[in-house]
């Protein structure tokens, strides 16, 4: 028994006090979907989302999914094939330089989007010279974005994975080093990798800061700009995406607890 | 090496030092969600006394031992201080003192505040309670490092720290759990000789948790040999080790060989040899044999041959572990001028010393 | 025991190898091999990273045809500058209290549950989401439950008579920031300060008890003093969070220059802010140093307060 453990009666006061708190707002977005306009309560406004008469209301927010979900992508990519890869370089041949890594993967947090962007600007104006202005480069900038939680992920994973004396088995048998991170590191990141692909994708469905003051259309911009037509639609959103997410960290953490059982 | 302990009239706590408190456990019963961990467990324990629990992971020692520190709670049964039930005494009014196997003390306060702790909880103010925290240090040795932090210290200090603590209030008694399990070999063999010439030195009555038979044989007055949460025997080391009672304390206190033999009564036969019982009994039966008690013999004196398996020595003695033709492994103890190697053909055979024999099947 | 002779950055340009062997070809080769490999990393940080940081700061320092000048830090000293700057200080102060006083709660709540039970798991993917992907929904559910229109809102209005909106719709104003900023700052706190109280050993607990303490002293002479570094790492940590926050409160005031974020975003879509050049970038610099400064202080405690919980 932890001698430190409050009391039933105290957690279930502490519970149902700030558990009030969270629902509250939820349970009231939800009933606000509801809201008839000819009175009372119905399901009219969650039936806009299949009603072809608001298509084209909704155009915005399918349209600002789309481009978050094609951002989503090519984010995950710049973490597997670009951070995973030099993390695992770090680890193997690098070690000293890890504090710096760390420093610079956790630099994002202290750095504000808000900030960020203003600098992002004169750059992106550039970008859009060489490769258009399609909102998929914005995943660049995305990139930054996740690596503290994509960073945090992986390296959990690496120090659980004991990398170097794989590689050197591996390398021992004849494998050249290609094959040594697809074939046997890469497999045994796994469940690292598979973390931070989910965080990222939950970080870009619901970035705002950086694609509102670029100028690019993605899900939470939509959102916005679907407000002023239509208050109930972006509540319908809000829910649905939250509700994603939550799945989302919550398949994280059960991959993350089986894991945990096979290795003990 | 470690140092003296300081002279009686320059040190409160040794000058202090009393006679003791008995301590009595009567009928414990203790079960963990349907399992029963203690099943009406008694200990007789005199004042000044030093008793260890000993036994393996899950015996139910250091349950035990919690449940004379009022950590936990017993379904049933009595904890008796000095002849009061504090059965339903709190833990913090019992006037305990108890060293946990790590981490126990306080990261955030230095040595000299740690140890003054519990003074302090019992009202005794900053500058006096401080006093008697040097003295209790010195009684380890650390006076020097009063002023330190736990995390600037070595695990033994640290074990030692946590033993001022518990000492300097001067409790009806100490209790140990596993204080040395954490630690390395040798710092583990100078501080349980350092906790016994203090304990001896405060007659304070001991009670010690620890899985290491060797450790109980070196610092106890007496052993309770503890088993499935009961205790299987209780007494001096050298009775332990010379007449254990049941085959769990054989196998569990000293080294022991397990061969088959016929038993008859008052005596066993093994191999052709024939041996006194320690406790009679009748048929096929499991014996124990000590190592000492094994020795080579040549020709006619061999009671059965075997191959050498492996042989380790040990700096002022061999062990031989001997394969018999029947396929039983013993163990033989000898003189580190015999060099037994891997595959030789021996002879070996029985002193006739008593041993411990548990019925087969 | 076998050492395996690996090439790599290891093997120094000194050892004594024979000119024109494969092998010390190969291991001078491989060293370079890994620079490089670092090189695709650093070029994106840099780009992305370093580059936009150094842009956003500098240009507080540039006039707009590119000449160096310090004037344009005069901006921060600007009254409409300092009084948005002690708007977003007290709102991040506030949440961050609050936040964390809430926060600690529920993580002494959930001290000694299985940490793979349902319960905290559920906890800490509810606290992942809305402390971090909240943002812009969490703006929309405010609106839903408090709004003009809101669910809580009529439900007074209507059950109880109470308008409270009576004294001007404060939800679009800095003051309707708190109840959202709350909503994320009290979940970043569970993740933030839980370890720290699940590294409360048990054992302390215990040996103060051996030693005459009770539960109220414990938490007074131990509990409190050993956490209270966390607390106030993780209290530092929720300011900076609440103080750089902009999609909640852009998405609730979509006019004005209330808090330094929004002021950034006035000065950037070229609203007549002060009439001043490169504004956006000398607000950046002003607020990169409050951020900075107290994310320096954070990981300073941060690194004192883990070794007690080792």
């Amino acid at each position: 028994m932890n001698a430190l453990a409050p009391s039933r009666l105290t957690r279930w006061i502490i519970g149902i006090l700030v558990g009030a708190f969270f629902a509250i707002p939820l349970i009231s977005t939800f009933l606000y979907t509801l809201h008839d306009p000819k009175g009372g309560m119905s399901w009219v406004n969650w039936h806009k989302l299949i009603d072809p008469a608001f298509a084209s209301t909704l155009q915005p927010i399918w349209t600002g999914l789309g481009n978050s979900l094609v951002l989503a992508v090519v984010t995950v990519l710049i973490v597997l094939v670009l951070l995973a890869p030099t993390m695992i370089l770090v680890h193997l041949r690098f070690p000293k330089l890890r504090p710096v890594f760390e420093f610079l993967a956790l630099l994002p947090i202290s750095i504000p989007a808000i900030v960020l962007v203003v600098g992002l600007s004169p750059i992106y104006l550039q970008i859009a010279r060489m490769l258009g202005t399609g909102t998929w480069t914005l995943a660049f900038a995305y990139g930054i974005t996740v690596l503290p939680f994509a960073y945090r992920a992986i390296q959990a994973s690496i120090d659980a994975a004991d990398l170097r004396t794989l590689s050197e088995a591996a390398r021992t048998l004849g494998a050249g080093w290609p094959t040594v991170v697809v074939k046997v590191l890469a497999p045994n990141l796994r469940q690292g990798l598979l973390a931070a692909s989910l965080i990222s994708v939950a970080v870009v469905l619901g970035e705002f800061t950086i694609a509102s003051l670029l100028n690019r259309q993605v899900f939470q911009t939509a959102m916005v700009v679907v407000r002023n037509q239509d208050p109930y639609l972006p509540a319908i959103f809000t829910l649905l995406a939250l509700l994603l997410v939550f799945v989302l960290l919550l398949i994280i953490g059960r991959a993350a607890r089986g894991h945990r059982k096979a290795r003990s | 090496m470690t140092a003296p302990l300081p002279r009686t009239q320059d040190n409160a706590l040794l000058a202090d030092a009393g006679d003791g408190t008995a301590v009595q456990l009567q009928g414990i019963v203790k079960s963990y969600s349907g399992n029963t961990v203690l099943h009406g467990v008694d200990l007789d324990i005199a004042p000044g006394e030093f008793v260890s629990l000993l036994g393996p992971s899950g015996c139910g020692k250091t349950t035990l031992l919690r449940v004379l520190a009022g950590l936990e709670g017993s379904d049933s049964g009595a904890v008796l201080l000095g002849g009061r039930d504090v059965s339903r005494v709190p833990t913090n009014k019992r006037d305990i003192g108890m060293v946990f196997q790590s981490y126990s003390l306080f990261p955030h306060l230095r040595v000299v505040e740690n140890t003054a702790f519990g003074l302090r909880r019992r009202g005794v103010g900053k500058a006096d309670a401080a006093k008697r925290a040097l003295d209790a240090l010195a009684l380890v040795g650390l006076e020097e490092h009063a002023g330190k932090f736990p995390h600037q210290l070595s695990g033994g200090q640290q074990q030692r720290v946590a033993l001022a603590r518990a000492l300097v209030t001067e409790p009806k008694v100490l209790l140990l759990d596993e204080p040395l399990s954490a630690l390395d070999a040798k710092v583990r063999v100078q501080l349980r000789d350092e906790i016994r010439r203090i304990q001896l030195r405060l007659g304070i009555t001991t009670v010690f948790v620890t899985h290491d038979q060797e450790e109980a044989l070196a610092v106890s007055d007496r052993i309770a040999v503890m088993s499935a949460g009961r205790i299987e025997q209780i007494g001096s080391p050298e009775e332990l080790y010379g007449a254990p009672a049941t085959a769990s304390v054989a196998a569990f206190v000293g080294l022991s060989s397990v061969v088959g033999g016929t038993a008859d009564g008052a005596s066993v036969v093994v191999w052709g040899q024939t041996l006194p019982l320690q406790t009679p009994a009748t048929g096929p039966v499991d014996v124990y044999l000590r190592p000492e008690n094994v020795v080579f013999a040549e020709g006619a004196d061999a009671a059965v041959r075997g191959t050498v398996e492996e042989s380790t020595f040990l700096g002022s003695m061999r062990r031989t572990v001997v394969r018999t033709e029947a396929g039983e492994r013993v163990t033989v103890q000898h003189s580190p001028g015999i060099r037994p190697a891997f595959g030789d053909a021996v002879g070996i055979a029985l002193l006739g010393e008593p041993v411990a024999a548990r019925p087969r099947g | 025991m076998t050492t395996a002779v690996t090439p790599g950055a290891d093997a120094t340009e000194s050892a004594p190898v024979p000119v024109g062997t494969a092998r010390g070809e190969g291991s001078r080769r491989s060293a370079s091999w890994a620079w490089l490999g670092l090189t695709p990393f650093a070029a994106y940080v840099l780009l992305f990273l370093a580059l936009p940081t150094v842009l956003a700061l500098a240009s507080g320092l540039f006039t707009k045809t590119g000449a160096f000048t310090w004037s344009n830090l005069s901006a921060l000293v600007d009254p409409a500058v300092l009084s948005t700057f002690a708007s977003s200080t007290w709102v991040s102060l506030l949440t961050a209290i609050v936040g964390a006083v809430v926060g600690a709660l529920v993580c002494y709540a959930l001290l000694g549950m299985n940490p793979e039970g349902a319960v905290r798991q559920s906890v800490d993917a509810a606290a992942g989401v809305l402390a971090q992907f909240g943002g812009v929904m969490l703006a929309f559910a405010f609106i839903a439950t408090i709004g003009v229109q809101g669910i809580i809102t009529t439900l007074l209005k209507d059950s109880f008579g109470v308008n409270i909106f009576a004294g001007g719709t404060w939800i679009y104003e800095v003051p309707g920031l708190l109840l959202p900023y709350i909503y994320f700052q009290i979940p970043l706190m569970v993740i933030t300060f839980m370890p720290a109280l699940a590294a409360l050993k048990p054992q302390w607990a215990e040996a103060n008890a051996t030693l005459g303490g009770t539960r109220a002293s414990f938490w007074l002479h131990i509990g409190f003093p050993v956490l209270a570094p966390s607390f106030l790492a993780s209290l530092l940590l929720l300011f900076a969070n609440a103080f750089s926050s902009y999609a909640t409160a852009a998405a609730l005031i979509s006019q004005g220059s209330q808090i330094v974020p929004l002021q950034i975003r006035a000065a950037l879509t070229s609203e007549t802010v002060l009439g001043r050049e490169n504004l956006a970038g000398t607000l950046a610099l002003g607020m990169i140093v409050v951020v900075g400064v107290v994310m320096a202080l954070y990981s300073l405690i941060q690194r004192r307060a883990a070794r007690w919980q080792a």
